[in-house]
């Protein structure tokens, strides 16, 4: 299956201009043996942006991140990350411009908050730990557990704490890797505000996630990976592709003879009852159809209780791609 | 990138705070070499005068053996958690990923257990010929203060460690179980102290020379060491298991 790319990608891919871009990957693919974690895949991450990275368990979002963080070596393909090539001689510069966050924390919990920071400040050579230390405390809001044996805070303070780790170095990317996951509500709407304060300094952050309302809520743009790419561009525009723009009409009683009511509505391309006397009408523009449709229901007599646009989320886009995946896969 | 002393003090600064919390480590260190203090010690001080020469010097032979058990399987304990104990811990994933080469991650590593064993081993051995020095029969603590025996054991105690340190790390960095790597190292941490033997029963006649040469001899064998762990040190394959 060929990788979806939004215009700017194929442009990017096929001229071959220098790309002044944080992230840029290209046909890139990682087997293990015969087993593919990912292939083919190409997309492209701006200076600033939130790029999530979605896909199901096992579709290669953690090994793409190993990937670019220069854990694991690509099969094939190119990739540039913080504007150094991905090449096993460029690992050790790649690194220092660069921070992963993963999946879970991996704090050393017999040292303290500022004892794992420092231990990570030495190891990327910082002249001034201390101040950096205390920065990424404050940014995290950890500052009065600096302290703290790790082993003693909470799931969501080990993350904040990781994450002011991930952060010590003022990296150019931020990869974080599912920084939600166990964590309860509280604590992912911690980590949720602290994304977004990152992303207000403009820190580039490559987000992977299976929580959708989470990439609609943080990122820019996103890419739904199921080994190849599906999928790149903003949640809106995912949303337009996919699905046919549409209007949910309720009325209080249901229509006695719909087809002739609709029937002449301009812009309106078809129809569907639904339950509860409601009725779904697909539209090329909702904006300018939605007056239409008022006025035709008026005139026969119905009273309309709302009329909305239909709004699918990004997990209806992910659903359905995953769908068609399990699709193609029984073909 | 060079080679950085300082990331090298950073992972021996983090592995010396986390031994200082670790209950496991600390009975390891300390009670351990204790133990090897205590039975040479009451064995020393038991023995009867005169005794025939050869079953005199075996004996002392014998009893100062204990003392080079300890830089032997110290380090080996600690070095065979080394790189299991990251993984099972989730913490080799984030320390790979900073801009550290694996060299100065496997020196940090093998400092860190090197020179609390150092300082343990040498320790428990002052106190030992303290012990000697004030208790012991004269003749006894004259066996015990003879050069080659003061010789083989400041020679072979970093020598001993240093080979444990490395057997332990390589098994570490192959192991996907704590208990079992710590098993194996303090198994393969045993061998050289084969040859340290014959040499404290007088088999081999601990010439300084000779105890020079086998030193030389366990030196090269270390830095070997260092070398095949720096090759087989494998980042994808720790951080994706069995993957690959």
């Amino acid at each position: 299956m060929t990788s979806e790319l939004d215009s700017s990608q194929r442009r990017l891919s096929h001229d071959g201009a220098k790309p002044d871009a944080a992230l840029l990957v290209e046909h890139l693919t990682k087997r293990f043996g015969e087993r593919v974690a990912y292939e083919d895949v190409s997309f492209e991450v701006g200076h600033g942006e939130v790029f999530g990275f979605l896909g199901p368990n096992g579709a290669g979002k953690t090994t793409m991140v190993r990937t670019l963080g220069t854990l694991l070596a690509p099969t094939s393909g190119s990739a540039t990350v913080a504007g150094i090539e991905l090449h096993a001689e460029n690992r050790q510069t790649i690194r220092s411009r660069i921070s992963i966050m993963p999946e879970s924390p991996g704090l050393y919990l017999r040292l303290t908050v500022a004892e794992n920071l420092e231990c990570f400040a030495r190891l990327y050579r910082l002249a001034d730990r201390q101040e950096r230390i205390e920065r990424a405390l404050k940014a995290v809001n950890l500052t009065d557990r600096a302290n703290d044996l790790c082993r003693s805070l909470s799931k969501g303070l080990r993350q904040r704490a990781a994450l002011a780790r991930a952060l010590l170095s003022d990296p150019a990317v931020l990869f974080l890797d599912e920084p939600t996951s166990g964590l309860d509500p509280v604590a992912s709407k911690e980590v949720h505000e602290l994304i977004t304060a990152l992303r207000v300094r403009g820190v580039t952050i490559f987000l992977t996630t299976h929580r959708l309302e989470e990439a609609e809520r943080l990122c820019d743009r996103v890419a739904i990976l199921n080994t190849t790419m599906r999928l790149v561009g903003r949640p809106d525009e995912l949303r337009s592709q996919l699905f046919t723009r549409s209007l949910e009409v309720r009325l209080r009683a249901e229509l006695a003879d719909p087809a002739s009511v609709l029937a002449g509505v301009p812009g309106l391309e078809g129809w569907e009852a639904q339950p509860t006397s409601s009725y779904l009408l697909t539209v090329s523009d909702p904006d300018a159809v939605a007056p239409e449709v008022a006025r035709a229901l008026v005139r026969a007599g119905a009273d309309i209780c709302s009329i909305t646009e239909s709004h699918h989320s990004l997990e209806d886009v992910y659903l359905e791609l995953v769908d068609q995946d399990v699709e193609a896969t029984r073909r | 990138m060079s080679f950085s002393w300082a990331r090298v003090v950073g992972i021996v600064q983090k592995e010396l705070r986390d031994y200082r919390r670790n209950r496991f480590v600390l009975a390891t260190m300390g009670l351990l070499p204790l133990l090897f203090l205590i039975i040479p010690v009451v064995e020393l001080l038991l023995i009867s005068v005169p005794v025939t020469s050869s079953k005199f010097d075996a004996r002392i032979g014998l009893l100062l053996m204990y003392m080079l058990i300890i830089p032997a399987i110290v380090p080996s304990v600690l070095a065979a958690y080394s790189v299991v104990g990251e993984r099972e811990q989730g913490t080799l994933e984030p320390i790979l990923t900073t801009p550290m080469g694996r060299e100065e991650f496997l020196v940090g590593k093998a400092l860190a257990a090197l020179l609390p064993t150092l300082a343990v081993a040498y320790v428990i051995f002052g106190i030992f010929l303290g012990i000697v020095a004030l208790f012991a029969h004269p003749d006894v603590a004259s066996a015990v203060f003879e050069r080659n025996h003061l010789l083989v054991q400041l020679l072979f105690t970093p020598l001993l460690a240093g080979w444990s340190i490395w057997v332990g790390i390589a098994i570490s960095a192959r192991s996907a179980d704590v208990r079992a790597a710590q098993q194996l190292g303090t198994l393969a941490s045993l061998p050289p102290l084969g040859i340290v033997a014959l040499m404290s029963f007088n088999v081999i006649t601990p010439t300084l020379g000779l105890a020079l040469g086998l030193a030389g001899a366990l030196l090269i064998v270390d830095v070997l060491g260092w070398r095949a762990v720096a090759a087989m040190f494998d980042a994808e394959r720790l951080v994706t298991g069995s993957q690959n």
